[in-house]
């Protein structure tokens, strides 16, 4: 079982939070403009990365609050875990 | 009589005879004993039957590798099923049965299997019960009783389990040499320890070993240890604890058994434990020794005698031949002759050698006879003799010249390997070693580290200077100072020099001899190996599955290394390339109980209950669970049925008011500069132009442009609004906000509160409603005050209340809002006031059939995530003038394809028939003419509608709105067809006029 790291709360068991899948995910601007092939990447496509991922959780049972996590999908290994407001070059989470 | 307990210093207490029973027969044994010592100091010799040939069985081990000397214990509601003879400390009373043997265990009529055993190879049953195939059911009763597996008891289990959560710096799993160095080691930094061990005391292969530790006996130096750490405040010391799972971030999960527990005590506690490290510990198993007939009573592991004779005084032979390949077992020998055996020979696969071993035993006169192997059993129901012969050097094979040797008990060992399970469960990969002939850990994915025997060390310095030396590193890497413990001085013997022997070969093909065994509780030998080969099973894994290697209770402790080595064998590859099968947990069975632990019965799940519900549950009204909420189903008038209390509730409420606790409602209160942009992306209709004041139904809909969930919204002011979701969706929606909010426009100024509980929701419907609420003092609810669809503040009987005019049953309605503190006596107001107007108040099941009669979905049975707002009918409801979650995929070419199902009302055309919920809807009857019937929709909703007098329903049809007065038939697997015409959803007043009013 994991031990998340919430950037609010403090380390807890995994099962305290839900999942939000592949972070980095952003909404198209102009959904109307796009291809049914476009709109479909973003709406189903996803990297399945092995190794170094960066995933959305959300603090469900606890603050409710949805932060980012860097996690090696081989080891499970969590490398960071952080607010999505950080100033971080690979922060493309958020808008 | 206890026959083959003997005089010796031991660990039982001979002054407290314990009573037992063992299949019926009264038998007795002392506090200390497990029961299978117990067993065996009564000279049991039998104590099952295997599982396929229903051969006689005797114990082998003496731990949690036993393949044989499986029980089931206790009676009543208390009984537990296949539990080890050798993990089961002995208590007066205790109750085992064997499951296996039939009348018998002496005498199992079943044996008849081992007789035409060359008919039933692996693959047998899979071979031949196949056909015909319904048939299996029949064959399934049958072979279930053969395998005698144990009895599930058919009462509640009145005993308590729990959970406990800890965290810690060292786990350290294992209290023999190895796991106590470490603990000893760890205990003076301060650091926060767990220490766990299966037994009831520390010291594992200790407490039968003759050795000593600084100068002291080993058994006292590790009670000695045991006696520090529990006086430590900073060690938790499990005893009767195993650790049966390693899962992600060392979070460990331990069984812990309660000794002598009564009733009102926990009998079993599952420790969560978290660790900054742990310590692998756990030891080793020793290895059987494959020869014909080798799973005969008396056959047993050398280690497992020793400990016997030395932990509990049983000596379960007088005439013993002990066979090995290696030098441990020489140990055994040696603990033989000083219990008093003077008929004993050890018998050596091994080549001539002088090694410490063989010159200990010398020195005691016991013989040896090298180069020579067991190459089978005799005697049916146990051993009675042993043929041997010598084995050539250069092909390993045995020669035909056969000697036979009287004995009662047979020992071997066939080496050791590392019980490296936990270090594989926790992701770390394990390497054949060619000098110590087993398999090794190697470097974990986790913060763990294997130390003594587990890890390949097999004398007891070299386990003590391993725990200690990788603890300290751990400690230093914890930040704590690094303790100054000295290694202990050892006097020790090294006996562990070791030459393979996979099995006993003969020129013979294998299928020619007597079965060699594998895999005891599976009956597994070695010609099933050879058969998986021939077959074209290669991979370990699927040999494994092919022949049932290593899928008992066991888990292949015992047997898995030598298929492994012989599979090699015969594939021609070395051990290393074979590789072993994945460790899984549980390490041993865990019971179903102490999984639960405390979250059974009304503990095992909340339950939520309305502001009301004493209301509810004073008139014992019948609930239906939604989400996790409690919710009355109806209100039934002394013994009515379901049918006439809805009838009731139903036609009350059309022709004069009904009453409804709507608090389950998911309320989110929605407030910040940017509520209206926020809104306009979530929902599918205008918000800017909404007035303040004004109520609207409204869509979410997913990114896929799926209904989501929907709900009444209101503008409460200029940015303020409050939602409502569905009950079972409303931690759902809030979530999903949330999710927008914060990850992809966290610079919307908008905040989300939930009501939920703050607010409860009372449904006053029908023509009589807004008459009530006057009455009791509601000011500006006049038609021409508050329209359908809005919403004001009042207040009634000094309560103040946000009433919203909208409904859900299509008569005159208010949804009254009020703190959840006041709801109840609110509620019983209207109760008292509504007197005048047969105030009727009804449940779920009337809200279904009410909002069904006008055609309104509920999300979740009337849509399954697959309904677009366009099939369900709702197309009015999207917005042309903005973008919205899930637009996009409205125009996908998939969206709009034909064909699609659409939400439609039906009739019965008997006028009398309710179809069932589910029920598929197909052409024409006679269904089995066109085969398979062409299947155009299904039933989503079906109720008798009482102010109709005629049951409807709604269903999801292909191209529904265009088929509208056709004729189909509903089937559903459990009744009859039946006849129903296609009509719009909308039953009822479809121009909206008693709404409207």
């Amino acid at each position: 079982m994991l031990l998340i790291n919430c950037p609010w709360c403090g380390e807890r068991d995994e099962t305290e939070f839900s999942y939000g899948g592949e972070a980095g995910i952003v909404r198209p601007e102009n959904p109307e403009i796009l291809s049914d092939e476009e709109w479909g990447d973003y709406l189903f496509m996803r990297k399945n990365t092995k190794g170094v991922f960066t995933e959305q959780w959300n603090h469900s049972s606890g603050c409710r609050q949805w932060f980012l996590v860097k996690r090696d999908t081989v080891t499970y290994k969590i490398i960071d875990s952080y607010k999505f407001d950080r100033s971080d070059s690979e922060n493309k989470g958020s808008k | 009589m206890q026959k083959n307990r003997i005089d010796q210093i031991s660990e039982i207490n001979k002054d407290k005879l314990l009573n037992f029973t063992f299949n019926g027969k009264k038998m007795q044994g002392y506090q200390g004993d497990t029961l299978a010592s117990a067993l065996l100091a009564n000279d049991i010799k039998i104590v099952g039957r295997s599982f396929k040939y229903h051969r006689p069985r005797g114990i082998v081990a003496s731990g949690a590798e036993e393949p044989n000397a499986i029980f089931q214990i206790g009676s009543g509601a208390k009984t537990e099923a296949g539990l080890k003879a050798t993990q089961v400390d002995l208590y007066d009373g205790l109750i085992a049965t064997s499951k296996k043997g039939w009348p018998s265990i002496n005498f199992d009529i079943a044996i008849i299997n081992d007789w035409m055993s060359k008919a039933f190879g692996a693959g047998f049953y899979y071979k031949t019960f196949m056909y015909p195939a319904k048939f299996w059911k029949f064959y399934e009763f049958f072979l279930r009783k053969l395998s005698g597996f144990g009895s599930a008891p058919d009462q509640k289990d009145p005993d308590n389990y729990d959970h406990k959560n800890i965290h810690c710096d060292l786990l350290i799993v294992g209290a023999g040499p190895a796991g106590l160095m470490s603990a000893l080691c760890a205990v003076q930094t301060g650091a926060k320890v767990v220490i766990v061990d299966e037994k009831d005391r520390f010291g594992g292969k200790l407490l039968s070993s003759s050795e000593k530790i600084n100068n002291i006996p080993a058994p006292e130096w590790a009670k000695n240890t045991q006696a520090i750490l529990e006086n430590s405040p900073n060690v938790t010391c499990l005893k009767r604890s195993t650790a049966f799972g390693y899962y992600d971030y060392n979070f460990i999960t331990v069984c812990q058994h309660f000794k002598n527990h009564n009733l009102n005590q926990v009998k079993q506690r599952l420790w969560r434990v978290r660790a900054k490290q742990v310590i692998l510990a756990q030891g080793a198993f020793e290895r059987p020794l494959v020869f014909s007939n080798n799973d005969r009573p008396g056959v047993m592991l050398a280690s497992a005698v020793s400990e016997y004779v030395k932990r509990f005084a049983v000596l379960p032979g007088r005439n013993i031949a002990v066979f090995t390949n290696n030098d441990s077992a020489y140990q055994t020998a040696i603990d033989l002759k000083q219990a008093g055996i003077s008929d004993l020979v050890i018998i050596d696969s091994r080549k001539n050698n002088n090694s410490n071993a063989y010159l200990d035993v010398s020195s005691l006169a016991i013989e040896v006879k090298f180069n020579t192997a067991v190459i089978n059993v005799r005697g049916n129901k146990h051993v009675d003799s042993i043929d041997l012969a010598s084995i050539n050097e250069a092909t390993g094979i045995h020669d035909k010249e056969i000697t036979q040797r009287k004995c009662d008990l047979l020992v071997y060992s066939g080496g050791w390997s590392p019980a490296v399970h936990l270090h594989s469960q926790s992701g770390g990969k394990n390497e054949w070693s060619n000098d110590l002939h087993c398999f090794i850990p190697i470097k974990s994915n986790q913060e763990c580290e294997s130390v003594g025997s587990c890890n390949g060390k097999w004398s007891l310095k070299d386990c003590l200077e391993d725990g200690l030396k990788k603890t300290k590193i751990i400690l230093t890497n914890l930040e704590f100072d690094t303790p100054d413990v000295p290694l202990p001085e050892v006097e020790e013997k090294k006996y562990f020099s070791i030459s393979p022997l996979w099995r006993v070969k003969s020129d013979i093909e294998p299928e020619l001899i007597p079965k060699q065994f594998i895999d005891f509780q599976n009956d597994t030998s070695v010609t099933d190996i050879f058969l998986a080969v021939r077959e074209g099973y290669e991979n370990i894994e699927h040999v494994k599955r092919y022949t049932a290697l290593g899928f008992g209770t066991d888990q292949g402790k015992l047997g898995n290394i030598n298929g492994m080595a012989i599979l090699g064998e015969v594939l021609g590859k070395p051990i290393n390339e074979i590789g072993t099968t994945t460790f899984r947990p549980a390490y041993t069975p865990v019971s179903f109980g102490v999984c639960a632990g405390q979250d059974i019965g009304k503990f095992f799940d909340p339950i939520r209950k309305t502001a009301i519900h004493d209301f509810h549950d004073r008139l014992n009204v019948p609930f239906e669970l939604v989400g996790q909420w409690l919710r009355p189903w109806y209100f039934p008038r002394s013994k009515e049925t379901l049918y006439a209390s809805v009838h009731r509730e139903s036609l009350a409420t059309r022709n004069s008011l009904g009453m409804m606790d709507a608090s389950t409602l998911g309320k989110i209160d929605v407030r910040g500069k940017d509520a209206i942009a926020f809104l306009e992306r979530i929902y599918t209709h205008d918000i800017a132009n909404m007035s303040i004041g004004k109520c609207a139904y409204g869509l979410i809909l997913g990114e896929d442009g799926m209904i989501k969930d929907d709900g009444v919204m209101a503008r409460l002011d200029e940015n303020h609004f409050y939602i409502t979701t569905t009950t079972g969706g409303a931690a759902t929606v809030l979530s999903w906000l949330e999710q927008w909010l914060q990850t992809e426009w966290p610079e919307l100024d908008v905040y989300l509160t939930s009501l939920t509980d703050q607010l409860s929701t009372i449904v006053l419907a029908g023509p009589n409603s807004r008459k009530l609420l006057q009455k009791m003092g509601a000011k500006g609810i006049d038609s021409d005050e508050l329209p359908f669809m809005h919403t004001a503040k009042t207040s009634i009987n000094d309560l103040d209340v946000d009433i919203f005019r909208v409904s859900f049953s299509g008569e005159l309605a208010f949804e009254v809002n009020v703190n959840s503190n006041s709801a109840l006596s609110l509620w019983q107001a209207f109760m008292e006031h509504g007197k005048e107007y047969n105030i009727t108040p009804y449940g779920t099941e009337t809200m279904h059939v009410l909002r069904a009669e006008k055609g309104f979905i509920i999300v979740g049975q009337d849509t399954d995530g697959s309904v677009s707002p366009v099939d369900a009918g709702l197309g009015w409801m999207l917005s042309k003038n903005k973008d919205f979650i899930g637009k996009r995929s409205l125009t996908r070419k998939d969206s709009n394809k034909k064909n699609r199902k659409q939400l439609v009302g039906l009739y019965s055309v008997d006028k009398k028939s309710v179809v069932s919920e589910g029920s598929q809807l197909i052409k024409n009857k006679n269904k089995d003419k066109d085969n398979p019937v062409p299947m155009f929709g299904h039933v989503s909703s079906s109720y008798f509608s009482p102010i109709l007098n005629q049951p409807i329903a709604l269903a999801l049809l292909e191209n529904g709105r265009d088929r509208y007065d056709e004729r189909l038939v509903a089937v559903s697997s459990d009744e009859n067809e039946i006849e129903v015409i296609v009509t719009n959803p909308c039953f009822y007043d479809s121009k909206g006029e008693r709404q409207n009013v």
